[in-house]
């Protein structure tokens, strides 16, 4: 059973408290090399049979519809069974 | 008869029994929704009230804005049924996209509860046409997530359509932008705020004022607003 990760990150622009929080924390224990953490979530879920592109485009969807919020938040990486694939469909033809 | 609202409670709601308080105390009947059905029951307006619906999971108001009640609701709010979003009611309006944005964590990290001074800068919609344009009012406040945010061109369009209908007075309590706690849409049938003003409808149990502990009611021409846009429609 392939198993598809899904990353998603806030957006970079915007203020990630939980990340400015881990830093202050961070360099308080001596680790100030360590900066600008952001905190991002990480999205596991298995799917019956073969992954086909229309299944890829389904996994697309779900990540930008649900998983995500697209105003606070990017799907920054897919991977099926560890393997990197696009975030966005060919056909949108939009970088990320 | 009787204004119906309906309060649909959705699992992990906290504020829905004080939604219908205020909607019973401000002259109206409340109606108890459920998150689980299709099912409006002929109701005029709409409170979508405050908690932690599904325990804040994936993102505030996410899964409830995915709820099935929120399949009648959204169709009910585009053809203009008057819908207020209290707090995380307000969350699930920016999750089912009726109003723009997102709020995220407070900047500050802390979870915030405080009486609230507010401007009313749109009075011209379904919820607020009871106050006056630039009016304060105190109202009380209680979340974590309440850092409205959009991007410039949202931000813009709030900005230049008067879509922003409370700003936060004095202190910008979450980092929220242009000091952002509650919006309407074009329409002014749809209006979402962080601050409780169903918790300021009754002296003795609202906000502390300058007049006296506990005596804010600012809340209740909220529900008032409401009632009246709609009795009128009869």
């Amino acid at each position: 059973m392939p198993t598809i990760v899904v990353d998603v990150m806030p957006k970079a622009e915007l203020l990630d408290p939980q990340g400015k929080a881990t830093t202050s924390a961070l360099d308080r224990l001596g680790h100030g090399k360590f900066q600008n953490v952001r905190i991002g979530k990480r999205f596991e879920f298995t799917v019956d049979g073969d992954v086909t592109e229309a299944v890829l485009a389904e996994v697309r969807k779900v990540a930008d519809d649900v998983l995500s919020n697209s105003v606070i938040e990017d799907v920054v990486a897919i991977r099926v069974d560890g393997t990197e694939v696009a975030v966005t469909d060919a056909a949108d033809g939009e970088a990320r | 008869m009787a204004v119906r609202i309906g309060v649909p409670t959705f699992p992990g709601s906290l504020d829905d029994r004080d939604a219908q308080r205020a909607i019973r105390i401000a002259g109206a009947e409340p109606v108890p929704l459920w998150h689980a059905d299709h099912d409006l029951q002929g109701v005029d307006a709409i409170v979508l009230p405050g908690g932690f619906s599904y325990g804040d999971y994936l993102r505030p108001g996410a899964i409830a804005a995915i709820a099935p009640i929120m399949t009648e609701i959204i169709d009910a709010a585009n053809k203009g049924m008057p819908v207020l979003g209290i707090c995380n009611g307000f969350q699930v309006l920016v999750e089912s996209h009726l109003l723009p944005g997102g709020l995220i964590r407070n900047a500050n990290q802390q979870f915030i509860r405080r009486d609230q001074k507010l401007v009313v800068e749109n009075n011209d919609t379904a919820w607020t046409h009871q106050f006056e344009r630039g009016e304060d009012i105190i109202v009380p406040l209680k979340n974590g997530d309440g850092g409205y945010i959009a991007n410039d061109e949202t931000l813009k369009r709030l900005e230049g359509e008067g879509l922003i209908a409370f700003r936060y007075a004095e202190v910008n309590p979450n980092g929220s932008l242009n000091d952002i706690a509650g919006l309407t849409n074009e329409r002014g049938n749809v209006v979402g705020l962080m601050p409780h003003p169903e918790h300021a409808v009754e002296p003795g149990f609202g906000p502390d004022t300058p007049a006296a502990m506990r005596s804010g009611v600012d809340g209740l021409r909220i529900f008032h607003s409401a009632i009246e846009v709609i009795a009128a429609r009869v």
